[in-house]
């Protein structure tokens, strides 16, 4: 009789990385949908221009480097990169900024890297970055929370805003925006860092109306949203708590410091917790495994130093947020991290 | 803070890191008590089943044995015997597949039973405090009882531990996956294991005994608590159930906090650990003195139609148990033996059970999904989760995919126990523990290699040491004999003499000879070392040329010489070409050069003669060495054969001076090859010379036979010679014949009969230099015999003469080397031979 042979074990546990990935995704929905409400229905066209992109750059560079498509596309990374790049840019940039932005982290971070688990940095934080430097108008004009508006944005006005950048009336997005409400587009990281640069007091910038009693209007929401899905993915053990607990500590903890020291130029911790892309940061972005650390003391000290570099970087820094610098920044010192972190293997050492 | 003995009384148990809960598949086969098998046609009983030696054989092919007759004597280190598993005759002894991964074939006695299963005389022992420790070990040494939770470690070296050991632990743990054969042990014979346990507590007077079961046997647990009652050093714990508590270290940890150190053992911290299916045997071997020749099996899978456990007795193939519980092979089926986190899937069911099979598992492809393709790491670390020994997984692969060995080893590869953690969890269904086990071989491997590099270089450190020794003895020597060197002129005129009449035939010879001859007439004329630089190069030139036509007369004749003449050829050549190597050497050394002088000039009579016959074989060689370039390895081997007690080299240049005779002969017959030579002659000494210390004291009975070889050759080479003229001319520009050159090249690849050719090669090099050496001494003591003084001087500085006497220690030494050497040459020359590829 002919068997089969095979090296043990002979068992798996089912998990693979598609199913990670595509949780992973599951978990971003309760902040899609946050953003939707808040910001209207941009992020979902954003979502969808992304997916598009990154799949043909995806199946275009496997093409290139004579890889099997479909197995390497299907694990769903390539999605994972469009959806967290989708939810970082403004809901009604233009469409070329998605575009560009997927496949600089598909083709450029990721593939030319060596393809998933390759990549020295994160693909979604490195395109980011590359939006920000590139196009700072359109990455940092937000769209005002809808609640703010006296009409909302129809969803002709959004896909026209987004693919022609101009509205039914043929407005542009800022000329739109301001006769709408007349309020500043700037994010409410943006705001309170101009109006300590104009020297008045936190507290004072915060008396705007895109601002409640600890956040801007939905932005509070959006970060709660994605702490929900975070803590789904922790239940589920897709992600490892040292990460998330880390980089939330270190940065409550340099703002709680800062807060006590100078509370009319600082922002305190809730404020910075529930700000900008912080949650989303800590738990979908800094958690990506590939540019992350790989050993559990490793991950603590990397998920600590993004919270202080992200905090360091919102005070003292040229960009309002700062998810991506510090990421980007850390995910350099990795390789060193990992290597003054391994742990003590059985029988070694310190044993009792 | 309660000491560790307290908490342990108190039942505190510890974590491990890591772990992973893959399906139980328990219940498919505890549910059934342990049934009996039907006796199988045919047992295939493996003489080695254990981690160590076998034993030796006591019965033969057509042999009626009993049931329970050991079948092997043990002998050394941790040796076991195998028993007859039941009565019947002994088909054969001879290789069958082997229950390992490769199954690759294991010396193995086949028995046909006979049905009547009847027992050979058994003793057991009643009263167990009236043997001694000894006794007691002898007791379970015979009875061949090895670990039966998978390693299959001879039990009698555990039980027999010299450091104290203040825990024994009970492995009843069982964390894999669908076994049960423990679990049915204790439930049935927790009584036996009972007194297993006591026989260890004799044996070892541990502090306490722990019974490790983990919580998912609640009766084995149960069973196993009523059965130590009456015991109160015996602890039952029940531990919580995760894969894979039950390997040794993890066990520990759970139970005492302790950590095996890296690379040590368990009694390093004075714990042991004995599965409880050994304590099982050990019980049957004191109590009823049965020897181990069955074990239970659990077969299961869902294949399998009646899953459950069996007494299977050693030996019994595969096949058998497959056949009595109901089996249906799925497509693609496995049949794994051992779980399936670690067990090994089985090329054949032909395939004995051995005393380490604990489970035979056939699954069908759903229970057990077959393996994915591999997909990219994506550095999740879910394996760093799993990992009970706490090891970086995920670098360890990528280490191990690059093959950086160094690598591996800082992140402590070896401490990898293979329980399939990691591979379980990995979402890229990466094969991880496949890679550290092909790691681990690679890394075994070099390691093997460098160990054999270094003793290869501590011999070449001895040598070189002994070799200085040497000639600083033989220097002395020389202070003292100098006054008697110049006696012997008389035989090296008759050397000269036979020189010169070469010198006079080569006259007859081409155009070409003329011409270098008158070179080499203007050289003695002048008395000048100096090499006439036209003439050289008109040499060369032709030399070249002669290369270039012999090679092309070569490569016509090829096919139909090759097999046997190719060699002789080359022999030939080769004595050609010493002859002509020496001839020249004696040409250029009739100017007294000073350096030539400290490096070259002997006045030791008796080795003039030696000289000449040496440089034949030595020819040998060098005709091998371009010839056959593969061949040229074995000169540095057979230096290590060569040195010896000094009044063996009288015998030898006893023999040597009728070789001499010869040679001069030879010489003549040669002369073409003598001038092709001439110019790289001088070189020739020198490298040469440096050499020959090493090379001179030879072993007289080798010697002998050398001589005896070279004389025969030569003959043959003198004939040779003349027919292949051109062939010298062409090695000599080919073969630079620096001796250390050419030792250095390849010792891998030989073509033809490596280790003859090693042993010819090794002595004909040896005779050769000393030849060459002394043929030089020749022609110089015969010009410059009448300027003693100086030559004495010379001789002071001297390191080639070999005759002072010795004292009798050091006599005794050089011999004890010589054989050391010529046993290690012997050996090499082997190896060689099992490296060739060809």
């Amino acid at each position: 009789m002919k068997l089969t042979m095979a090296s043990s074990p002979h068992n798996h546990s089912h998990k693979n990385v598609s199913k990670l990935m595509l949780s992973v995704i599951a978990a971003c929905i309760p902040g899609i949908i946050a953003q939707c409400y808040f910001f209207g229905f941009g992020v979902i066209v954003q979502l969808f221009i992304a997916l598009i992109s990154a799949s043909v750059s995806e199946a275009c560079m496997l093409k290139l480097r004579n890889r099997p498509i479909w197995p390497s596309l299907s694990d769903g990374s390539a999605w994972l990169t469009a959806v967290l790049l989708a939810v970082s840019i403004p809901p009604l940039a233009p469409w070329w900024v998605v575009v560009i932005g997927t496949i600089f982290a598909i083709a450029m971070v990721k593939q030319l890297y060596g393809g998933l688990g390759f990549n020295v940095f994160n693909p979604a934080m490195a395109a980011y970055v590359l939006l920000l430097i590139s196009f700072p108008v359109q990455m940092t004009s937000w769209n005002a929370p809808t609640e703010l508006l006296s009409q909302p944005i129809s969803v002709a006005d959004t896909l026209s805003l987004i693919f022609f950048a101009e509205n039914g009336a043929g407005q542009s997005l800022i000329s739109a925006m301001t006769s709408i409400d007349g309020t500043t587009m700037a994010t409410p990281l943006d705001t309170v860092k101009t109006a300590v640069s104009q020297n008045l007091t936190v507290t004072e910038a915060m008396s705007g109306p895109q601002f409640g009693e600890y956040a801007g209007i939905g932005w509070m929401w959006v970060n709660l949203a994605f702490l929900a899905g975070g803590l789904f993915l922790l239940k589920t053990k897709v992600i490892n708590w040292h990460i998330p607990v880390a980089m939330l500590s270190a940065l409550a903890f340099c703002a709680a410091i800062g807060f006590i020291i100078a509370p009319g130029t600082h922002g305190g911790s809730i404020f910075h917790l529930l700000s900008g892309a912080t949650m989303l940061g800590a738990f979908f972005i800094a958690t990506d495994p590939v540019s992350a650390s790989t050993t559990n003391r490793g991950r603590l000290i990397y998920g600590a130093c993004i919270g202080v570099l992200v905090y360091v970087i919102r005070n003292y820094g040229g960009y309002p947020d700062a998810i991506a610098f510090a990421v980007l920044i850390m995910n350099m010192a990795v390789p060193l991290i990992d290597h003054y972190t391994q742990p003590r293997t059985y029988g070694h050492g310190a044993a009792k | 803070m309660d000491s560790l003995v307290e908490q342990i009384e108190r039942g505190t148990l510890w974590q491990f890191p890591g772990g992973v809960h893959p399906p139980q598949q328990k219940s498919l086969s505890n549910q059934h008590p342990i049934a009996r098998l039907p006796l199988p046609d045919k047992i295939v009983l493996p003489l080695k089943q254990h981690i160590g030696a076998n034993g030796q054989l006591l019965v033969n092919k057509g042999d009626k044995v009993l049931k329970g007759q050991a079948l092997t004597k043990p002998s050394a280190n941790w040796s076991l015997p195998v028993h007859a598993p039941t009565s019947g005759e002994i088909l054969d002894v001879t290789p069958a597949p082997s229950a390992h991964p490769s199954a690759l074939p294991e010396l193995s006695i086949i028995i046909i039973p006979d049905g009547e299963d009847k027992w050979c005389e058994l003793h057991p022992i009643a009263d167990l405090a009236s043997l001694t420790h000894g006794q007691l070990i002898d007791v379970l040494h015979n009875a061949g009882i090895a670990g039966m939770g998978g390693a299959g470690f001879p039990t009698y070296i555990k039980a027999d531990s010299h450091q104290p050991i203040e825990y024994l632990i009970v492995n009843g743990v069982e964390c894999e996956p669908y076994i049960t054969a423990d679990d049915l042990l204790m439930q049935e014979h927790a009584k036996e294991i009972v007194q297993g346990i006591e026989v260890m507590q004799q044996l070892l007077k541990p502090k306490r005994v722990l019974v490790g079961i983990e919580d998912n046997k609640p009766q084995a647990v149960a069973a196993m608590k009523q059965a130590c009652e009456h015991n109160d050093t015996i602890l039952v714990r029940a531990i919580p159930t995760k894969y894979p508590s039950g390997g040794e270290k993890q066990l520990i940890r759970v139970l005492t906090s302790k950590e095996v150190p890296s690379g040590g053992i368990p009694a390093d911290i004075g714990v042991l650990v004995q599965n409880v299916g050994t304590l099982f045997a050990v019980s049957e071997a004191v109590y009823k003195g049965k020897p181990l020749i069955e074990r239970v099996v659990t077969v299961t899978g869902n294949t399998i139609h009646k899953a459950q456990n069996v007494w299977a007795l050693i030996g019994t193939e595969i096949k058998h148990l497959l056949d009595c519980q109901g089996f249906t092979p799925v497509a693609e089926q496995r049949v794994v033996m051992g779980g399936p986190m670690m067990g090994f899937t089985l090329p054949t069911v032909r395939i004995p059970v051995v005393k380490t099979t604990n489970c035979i598992l056939a699954p069908d492809n759903q229970e057990l999904a077959q393996p994915g393709d591999e997909k990219a790491c994506i550095r999740c670390s879910a394996c760093a989760d799993a990992c009970p020994q706490t090891l970086l997984p995920q670098q360890l692969q990528w280490f191990a995919k690059a093959k950086d060995f160094d690598k591996l080893e800082e992140y402590n590869l070896f401490d990898c126990i293979e329980c399939g953690a990691c591979s379980y969890v990995c979402p890229s269904e990466i094969p991880l523990v496949q890679y550290y086990r092909v790691a681990k071989a690679e890394i075994r491997e070099q390691k093997l290699d460098q160990i054999k590099a270094e003793r290869a270089k501590e011999r070449f450190e001895a040598r070189k040491e002994r070799l200085e020794r040497e000639q600083q003895e033989r220097q002395n020597r020389h202070k003292r004999s100098a006054v008697t060197a110049a006696k012997p002129d008389a035989e090296k005129a008759k050397v000269a003499d036979a020189l010169e009449r070469v010198k006079q035939k080569q006259g007859d010879k081409s155009a070409v000879q003329a011409a270098i001859e008158r070179a080499k007439a203007k050289k003695a004329a002048d008395g000048s070392l100096e090499p006439d630089n036209s003439e050289v190069a008109l040499e060369r030139a032709k030399r070249k040329e002669q290369a270039r036509l012999y090679k092309e007369q070569k490569q016509n004749t090829q096919d139909s010489e090759q097999t046997a003449d190719d060699k002789k050829d080359a022999v030939a050549a080769a004595i050609a070409r010493a002859k002509a190597k020496k001839a020249a050497q004696q040409a250029e050394q009739t100017a007294p050069d000073e350096q030539a002088n400290l490096e070259d000039a002997k006045p030791d009579p008796r080795k003039a003669a030696v000289a000449a016959a040496i440089a034949r074989a030595k020819a040998k060689k060098a005709a091998q060495q371009s010839d056959e370039p593969e061949a040229s390895v074995e000169p540095s081997q057979a230096q290590t054969d060569e040195h010896s007690a000094p009044r063996k080299a009288a015998v030898a240049a006893a023999i040597a001076r009728a070789k001499a005779k010869k040679a001069a002969k030879q010489a003549e017959e040669a002369p073409s090859d003598t001038n092709a030579e001439a110019e790289q002659a001088p070189s020739d000494a020198n490298a040469e010379a440096e050499q020959t210390p090493t090379d001179e004291h030879s072993d007289p009975r080798k010697a002998a036979v050398a001589a005896a070889i070279a004389r025969a050759k030569a003959k043959k080479a003198a004939k040779q010679t003349e027919e292949a003229p051109s062939d010298t001319n062409a090695e000599a520009e080919q073969a630079p014949s620096d001796a250390n050159a050419e030792a250095e090249q390849t010792p891998t690849d030989e073509h033809s009969d490596p280790r003859k050719a090693a042993v010819a090669a090794a002595i004909a090099r040896a005779k050769a230099k000393k030849a060459a050496k002394q043929a030089e001494e020749n022609a110089q003591d015969a010009d410059s015999a009448p300027a003693p003084t100086e030559q004495q001087k010379a001789t002071d500085n001297n390191d080639t003469s070999d005759n002072a006497p010795l004292t009798p220690e050091q006599k005794r030494q050089a011999a004890i080397k010589a054989a050391v050497a010529k046993a290690k040459a012997k050996k090499q020359a082997k190896e060689q031979e099992g490296n060739d590829p060809s």
